[in-house]
C-alpha cells in the first residue's frame, strides 16, 4: 500500500474542499447537538433533584428541546451534504480515471486479461469515493469533538477538561491503529489464500465439464475443500483480532466517563465544582464517544482506499502508447495507407519486423496467419492504437503520427473480434459507426452479414435490446452485428478481423463478396483471417509469418 | 422494511451456532445496558449531591468498570461470532457451488461467468459480515432492550416509563411505516446508482471499441453530464428518502427530551429520587439507539443479501443430470457394443429452446462418425449427451442396450475420452496436464504421448521439457498447442470411446493439419465421434451425419460432404 498514492488520490477532493468542510461541519454539529442534549439533560436532572422552583428549570428544558431538534435536523442536512459530495466526487473520479485510462486502451494495458482488469478498475474507482466521505470526515469530526468537549469541560474545571480531552484523543488514535493492525493482519494472512482459492475455483468452474469427464471432480473438490478449510481457519483467527479492535469502540464511552468521574468527584468534594455540574460532565463525556467511534471504520476504509489507489496508479502508470501531435496536420482527403518496414516490439517480443503493406481505395486485401502471428498488432498499428518502434505508416503520404488520432480513426475503421456490443438497442449499436446513417443503410449492413431476417423476426426489430455485451443475442448474431456495424461506418478503409468466422458457408461467401464490392465502390478493405482459401476473390492475399508479410501459399481450395 | 431475509437466514444454517451465540450475547448485552445505567446513575447521584468521596464511590466504580468491560465483551463476542459465522456460511456456499457446478451441472455454462461467481464466493464474506456481525445483533438489541427496560422502569418511575411505553411503540410503528414508504425510494436510489455504475463499467469495457470509432472524447463529455444528471436525480430522491430518517431521529430525540423533562418535573416536585431519575435518563437513548441502528445497518447489509442471493441463484439452477439409481448397472463397453441415441430430444431445463429433437443415431464399435452442420445446430449438445454431461429430455442414450442413466456416472466416464472445442490448460506442469488422462502413466509414456500428439517440437524448445508449468501463471500455450495437449491426454488414456468437438475450428491451416494428423493416429481401435466443419477431419470419418436446427438432415454413410457443406470460414 502506498501512502503517496492515497495522498495523490485525496487531492482530487481539493476542488471540493468547501463541500468536504461543510459535510464535516454538519456531522460535527450533529454530534455536538447530541452531546449538548445529554449534558443539558444531565444538568436538568441533577438540578431538579435540588427541588428549585420549576420556573428556574424552564431555560434548561428549552435548551434540551432545542438540542433535540437541532440534532435531528443537522443529521438530515449532513446526510444530504455527504451524499451529494459522494456523488460529485464519484463523478470527478470517474471522469479523471477515464481520461487517464482511455489513451491506454487497448495496447497500453499490462497483461492480457484486460476484461478482468477493467472490471477491477471500475470497482477500485467506486471504492475510492469512500475516501472523501467516510474516511476524511471522521478524523475532522473526532478532532473537533476532542477540542470542543474538552473545552466545555474545562470551563467547569480545567483538570477535568484536560482528562476528558486526553482520553478522547487517546481513543481517537488507538482505535484506528488497532483497527488498522487487525485489517492489515487479516489482509496479509487471508489475502494470498483468498487469491489462491479464487483461482482454483475459477479453474474448477470453468473446466467443470472437462474435469468431470476426466474423473477429476472428486480430486478437485478435495483440493478445494482443503484450501477452503485453511481459509476458514485464517478467517477465524482474524475474526478475533477484528472483534477485539471493534470492541475497543464500545469502551470509548466508558473510558471517557471514568476519566471524568475520577477527576471530578474529588473536586466536588473539595467544593471546587458545584455538585450539580457533575451530571452535566459525566453525560457530556458519555455522549462525546459518538464523535470518536467512527475512527475505527475510517481506518478500515482508508486501508481499502489505499490499496485501490495504488492499483489504479499501477494501471495508469504505463506510458501512453500514442499521443496526438501538438499541431495536427490535416488528413489527406485521398490516398493510400502505406506501411513501410514496420517493426513492433511488445513486452520485449518482436511481433512485427520489416513489415510492408499497401492498402488502396478500391482494393480488397487479405492477410492470413496463425494465431499469435501478429494480425491483431497489425490492426492496432493501422489505426494507431500503437506506433511502430521502427519504420512508419503513412496515409496519403503523411505520417499518421502527424495527424489527430480521431481524424485517422474516422478514416480507418478497425473491427476487432472482441469489440464491445453496448447495452442498448441494435440500432444504437449500429449508429455508433455513423450517427447519421438511415435505416436503409442499417438494414443493408445487416443483410450483408445475413442478420437482417433474424432481426426482422425479433418483436422489436432494430429496437431490440442487445443485453450486456450482446448477451441477449446468440454468439453468432453478436459477431455478425459487429461486422454489420463496421459496414455502416463511412470510413474510407475497413480493417476486419475474421469477419466470416460465424457464418455458414453460403453467407460467408456472400459477405466476402460484399466486402469485395465495398472495395470496388471505392473503399480500401483489409480482411484478416486464418484461411487463405476463403479469400480467393480478393485482390491480394498475404501470409503474416515471422513478423512480416509474404505472398500467401497456393490458395488451397477445399 | 423486511426484518430478516428468509433466503439469507436459510443460507446461514451452517452458522446457526453463531446465530444462537449472537442472540444470547445480545440478550446479555441488554441486561448489562440496564445495569450500567443503574450503576452510573448511582455514581453521579452520590458524587454530585450525595457528597460521596472517591473512596466511597470505589465499589460502585469498580462494579461499573466490570459492567462496561462485560458489555464490551458481549459486543466483541457478537462481532467475533458473527464474523466466524459469515466465514462458515461462505465456505459452505463455496462447497455447495463447487459440487453443483462440477458434478450436477458440469455440462452447462451458467448465466454468471465463473470468474465473477468465484470472486463472489470468496470475497462475498466481506459483504455478509455486516449482516451477521452488525445487523442481526442490533436487531436483537432493538427487540430486547426496550421491553425489558420499560418493564423494569415501571418499578422505578411510572411516569417516565409511560412516556417511553408510549413513544417507543410509536417509533416502531414509524419505523415500519416510514421504512415501507422509504423502501421503494431506497430501491429506486440503488437502481439509479447501479445504472450509473453500470454505465461507467460499460463505457470502460467498451473503450477499445469507442476509440476505434473515434468516439472516446465524446464519451468523456457524456460521462460528466450523465454523472451530473444522475446526481441531481438521486439527490431529489434522497431528500425525500432521508425524511424518514429525520422523522425517526426527531421521534427518538424528542422522546429523550420528553423523558428528561418528565423526570425533571417529578424530581423537582420531590416525587422521584435523583438516582432513579438519572437511571431513566441514561436508559432513554439506549432505548431508541438500537432501533435507529437497525435502520442504518439494514442498508449496510444489503450488499451481503445481494451477494448471497446471487450465489443462491446459481445453486438453484437445475441440474442437467439424473442421479444414478441405488443399484447401478455395470458400465457397458463401447469397444464391444454400439452406442445408440434413440429418439433423443434435449432442451436445457432453464431455457425454452429445444436444442435437439428426434435424434436416432448409432455409433458402432470401432467406427468413426463425423457430425457436420452450421454452428448452433446442436453438434456439441449431442456430444454432451454421449459424454453424459447432460441427460436427454426425452428418448435415451444406450450402450449395449443399457440406458446410460442406469449406470454410475464415473464408471461410464472412465470409458470416455473427450477433446472439447476449447480444451482447458490446467495450472500445473505439462506432464501433470497429460496425466489427467491417466494418473499413473509413466514419464516415458507421457513423453511419447506428447510426441504422438505432435507436440514434440514444442517440448524440445522448452528447457524444462514436460516439467514446464503451463496454464494460469505458467507459460501460455496457443490454441493449437492446447488442442494437442488435450490430444496427448487422450493418447495416455485407453478409453475406448473418443468424442472430439470441433478440434480445428479456431486453428490456422498448419495447426489444423497437425491436429488432424494426430487425431488420425488416435482413432485406431476406438469408437470416435467428431463434430467438425473441416474437410481434413470429415475425410477421416467412415460415416458423416449432418445436423441442422437440432435434427439429423442426412445420415448417408456413403456420401462425404461437399466442401461447401464443411467449409465455413
Amino acid at each position: 500500500m502506498s501512502a503517496g498514492a492515497l495522498l495523490r488520490a485525496a487531492a482530487v477532493a481539493v476542488p471540493r474542499r468547501r463541500r468536504v468542510a461543510l459535510a464535516a461541519l454538519l456531522s460535527f454539529g450533529a454530534v455536538a447537538s447530541a452531546v449538548g442534549l445529554m449534558a443539558a439533560s444531565g444538568y436538568l436532572i441533577v438540578r431538579a433533584a435540588q427541588q428549585p422552583p420549576i420556573l428556574t428549570l424552564t431555560a434548561v428544558i428549552v435548551a434540551v428541546r432545542a438540542f433535540a431538534l437541532s440534532r435531528a435536523l443537522l443529521r438530515y442536512a449532513e446526510r444530504l451534504a455527504s451524499h451529494d459530495l459522494a456523488l460529485r466526487v464519484l463523478g470527478d473520479l470517474r471522469a479523471r480515471c477515464y481520461e487517464r485510462l482511455a489513451p491506454l486502451v487497448p495496447a497500453g494495458l499490462p497483461g492480457r486479461r484486460s476484461g478482468d482488469l477493467l472490471t477491477r478498475f471500475v470497482g477500485d474507482v467506486d471504492t475510492m469515493q469512500d475516501l472523501y466521505v467516510r474516511a476524511l470526515t471522521p478524523p475532522l469530526v473526532a478532532l473537533a469533538t476532542v477540542l470542543v468537549a474538552g473545552a466545555a469541560a474545562a470551563v467547569v474545571a480545567p483538570t477535568v477538561g484536560l482528562a476528558l480531552a486526553g482520553t478522547l484523543f487517546a481513543c481517537a488514535v488507538l482505535l484506528p491503529l488497532a483497527t488498522g493492525l487487525a485489517v492489515r493482519g487479516a489482509a496479509r494472512r487471508q489475502g494470498p489464500l483468498r487469491g489462491e482459492l479464487t483461482t482454483e475455483l475459477v479453474e474448477a468452474l470453468d473446466g467443470a465439464a472437462e474435469l468431470s469427464v476426466l474423473g477429476q471432480a472428486p480430486t478437485r473438490l478435495r483440493r478445494l475443500s482443503d484450501l477452503d478449510a485453511r481459509l476458514r481457519r485464517a478467517a477465524t483467527r482474524d475474526a478475533v483480532s477484528a472483534g477485539l479492535a471493534g470492541g475497543l469502540g464500545t469502551l470509548v464511552a466508558g473510558a471517557a466517563v471514568f476519566a471524568v468521574l475520577v477527576t471530578a468527584v474529588p473536586l466536588v468534594q473539595d467544593g471546587r465544582i458545584d455538585g450539580v455540574l457533575l451530571g452535566l460532565l459525566v453525560l457530556l463525556a458519555l455522549a462525546s464517544a459518538e464523535g470518536i467511534v467512527p475512527m475505527g471504520d475510517a481506518a478500515r476504509r482508508i486501508g481499502a482506499c489505499a490499496a485501490a489507489a495504488s492499483r489504479l496508479e499501477e494501471i495508469t502508470r504505463a506510458g501512453v502508447p500514442v499521443t496526438d501531435p501538438d499541431v495536427p496536420a490535416a488528413l489527406p482527403v485521398s490516398g493510400a495507407i502505406a506501411v513501410q518496414d514496420a517493426r513492433v516490439v511488445l513486452d520485449e517480443r518482436v511481433v512485427l519486423d520489416g513489415l510492408d503493406l499497401r492498402l488502396e481505395p478500391g482494393r480488397a486485401i487479405g492477410v492470413v496467419g496463425a494465431s499469435g502471428s501478429g494480425k491483431t498488432t497489425l490492426g492496432h498499428m493501422l489505426v494507431r492504437f500503437l506506433d511502430p518502434a521502427g519504420g512508419r505508416v503513412t496515409f496519403g503520404g503523411v505520417d499518421v503520427r502527424a495527424v489527430a488520432q480521431d481524424d485517422l480513426r474516422s478514416a480507418v475503421l478497425l473491427a476487432e473480434q472482441d469489440a464491445r456490443v453496448f447495452a442498448t438497442t441494435i440500432r444504437e449499436n449500429l449508429l455508433i459507426a455513423d450517427r447519421g446513417a438511415d435505416d436503409e443503410r442499417l438494414w443493408s449492413a445487416l443483410q450483408a452479414v445475413d442478420l437482417a431476417a433474424e432481426v426482422e423476426a425479433m418483436p422489436d426489430g432494430l429496437d431490440t435490446d442487445c443485453g450486456t455485451d450482446g448477451d441477449a443475442l446468440s454468439g453468432g448474431q453478436r459477431r455478425r452485428l459487429l461486422i454489420a456495424r463496421a459496414l455502416v461506418s463511412r470510413a474510407r478503409f475497413l480493417v476486419l478481423d475474421e469477419p466470416a468466422a460465424h457464418l455458414d458457408a453460403g453467407a460467408a461467401r456472400a459477405l466476402l463478396a460484399r466486402l469485395v464490392q465495398e472495395a470496388r465502390d471505392g473503399r480500401g478493405v483489409l480482411v484478416m483471417g486464418h484461411s487463405a482459401a476463403s479469400l480467393a476473390a480478393f485482390d491480394e492475399v498475404h501470409l503474416l509469418q515471422a513478423g512480416r508479410l509474404t505472398a500467401a501459399p497456393v490458395l488451397a481450395a477445399a | 422494511m423486511r426484518g430478516v431475509d428468509p433466503r439469507l437466514l436459510r443460507a446461514s444454517r451452517p452458522a446457526r451456532v453463531h446465530l444462537v451465540v449472537t442472540v444470547s450475547l445480545g440478550v446479555a448485552g441488554a441486561a448489562l445496558v440496564v445495569l450500567q445505567a443503574v450503576l452510573l446513575a448511582r455514581a453521579i447521584a452520590r458524587g454530585s449531591l450525595g457528597g460521596a468521596t472517591l473512596a466511597e464511590l470505589t465499589p460502585t466504580l469498580v462494579a461499573l468498570g466490570v459492567v462496561l468491560l462485560l458489555r464490551s465483551s458481549t459486543e466483541v463476542g457478537a462481532e467475533i461470532s458473527g464474523r466466524i459465522g459469515a466465514a462458515r456460511v461462505l465456505s459452505d456456499l463455496r462447497g455447495r457451488l463447487a459440487r453443483h457446478l462440477l458434478v450436477r451441472r458440469s455440462g452447462v455454462t451458467g448465466r454468471e461467468p465463473a470468474g465473477e461467481l468465484a470472486t463472489l464466493a470468496v470475497q462475498g464474506v466481506d459483504a455478509l459480515e455486516p449482516w451477521l456481525a452488525g445487523y442481526l445483533p442490533r436487531l436483537v438489541l432493538a427487540a430486547v432492550v426496550p421491553p425489558v427496560t420499560i418493564a423494569w422502569l415501571f418499578t422505578v418511575d411510572a411516569w417516565a416509563a409511560l412516556v417511553l411505553a408510549l413513544t417507543v411503540p410509536v417509533l416502531v410503528v414509524f419505523l415500519v411505516l416510514v421504512g415501507l414508504a422509504a423502501k421503494e425510494r431506497t430501491e429506486a436510489r440503488w437502481e439509479s446508482m447501479q445504472r450509473l455504475g453500470g454505465h461507467f463499467l460499460e463505457v470502460v469495457q467498451g473503450l477499445a471499441t469507442l476509440r476505434a470509432h473515434a468516439r472516446d472524447g465524446a464519451q468523456a463529455r457524456t460521462l460528466a453530464s450523465v454523472s451530473d444528471r444522475y446526481r441531481r436525480d438521486t439527490m431529489g430522491t434522497l431528500r425525500v428518502a432521508f425524511l424518514s430518517a429525520l422523522v425517526l431521529e426527531l421521534a427518538a430525540m424528542i422522546g429523550t427530551a420528553l423523558v428528561a423533562a418528565t423526570v425533571g418535573v417529578q424530581l423537582a416536585e420531590g416525587r422521584l429520587g435523583l438516582e432513579a431519575g438519572l437511571t431513566v435518563l441514561l436508559l432513554a437513548p439506549e432505548m431508541y439507539g438500537p432501533l435507529r441502528q437497525v435502520g442504518q445497518q439494514f442498508h449496510a447489509s444489503a450488499d451481503g443479501t445481494q451477494a448471497v442471493g446471487r450465489l443462491l441463484d446459481a445453486l438453484e439452477e437445475p441440474a442437467t443430470l439424473v442421479d444414478a439409481p441405488d443399484v447401478p448397472l455395470e458400465a457397458p463397453d463401447p469397444r464391444r457394443d454400439a452406442v445408440r441415441l434413440e429418439g433423443v430430444a434435449f432442451a436445457y431445463p432453464d431455457r425454452d429452446r429445444t436444442v435437439l429433437r428426434e435424434i436416432d443415431l448409432e455409433l458402432p464399435p470401432g467406427s468413426i462418425t463425423a457430425l457436420v452442420g452450421p454452428s448452433g445446430c446442436g453438434k456439441s449438445t449431442l456430444a454432451a449427451l454421449v459424454l453424459r454431461l447432460a441427460d436427454p429430455t426425452s428418448g435415451r442414450v444406450t450402450c449395449g442396450g443399457i440406458d446410460l442413466r442406469d449406470v454410475e456416472l464415473d464408471a461410464w466416464r472412465a470409458r470416455l475420452a473427450w477433446v472439447p472445442q476449447f480444451p482447458r490448460v490446467f495450472a500445473g506442469t505439462i506432464a501433470e496436464n497429460v496425466r489427467l488422462g491417466a494418473p499413473t502413466a509413466s514419464a516415458q509414456r507421457v513423453e511419447q504421448a506428447l510426441r504422438e500428439a505432435n507436440l514434440g517440437a514444442l517440448l524440445t524448445g522448452l528447457p524444462q521439457g514436460v516439467d514446464t508449468r503451463v496454464g494460469e501463471g505458467g507459460r501460455p500455450l496457443s490454441a493449437g498447442e492446447a488442442q494437442r495437449l488435450a490430444l496427448a491426454r487422450v493418447v495416455v488414456s485407453d478409453a475406448p470411446l473418443l468424442v472430439v468437438d470441433e478440434p480445428t475450428a479456431h486453428l490456422d491451416e498448419r495447426s489444423a493439419a497437425e491436429v488432424a494428423d494426430a487425431l488420425r493416429r488416435l482413432a485406431a481401435g476406438r469408437t470416435v465421434l467428431i463434430a467438425e466443419h473441416r474437410p481434413q477431419l470429415a475425410a477421416l470419418a467412415d460415416r458423416v451425419v449432418a445436423l441442422d436446427h437440432g435434427r439429423i438432415v442426412r445420415a448417408d454413410p456413403s456420401v462425404l460432404p461437399t466442401s461447401e457443406e464443411v467449409l465455413v470460414a
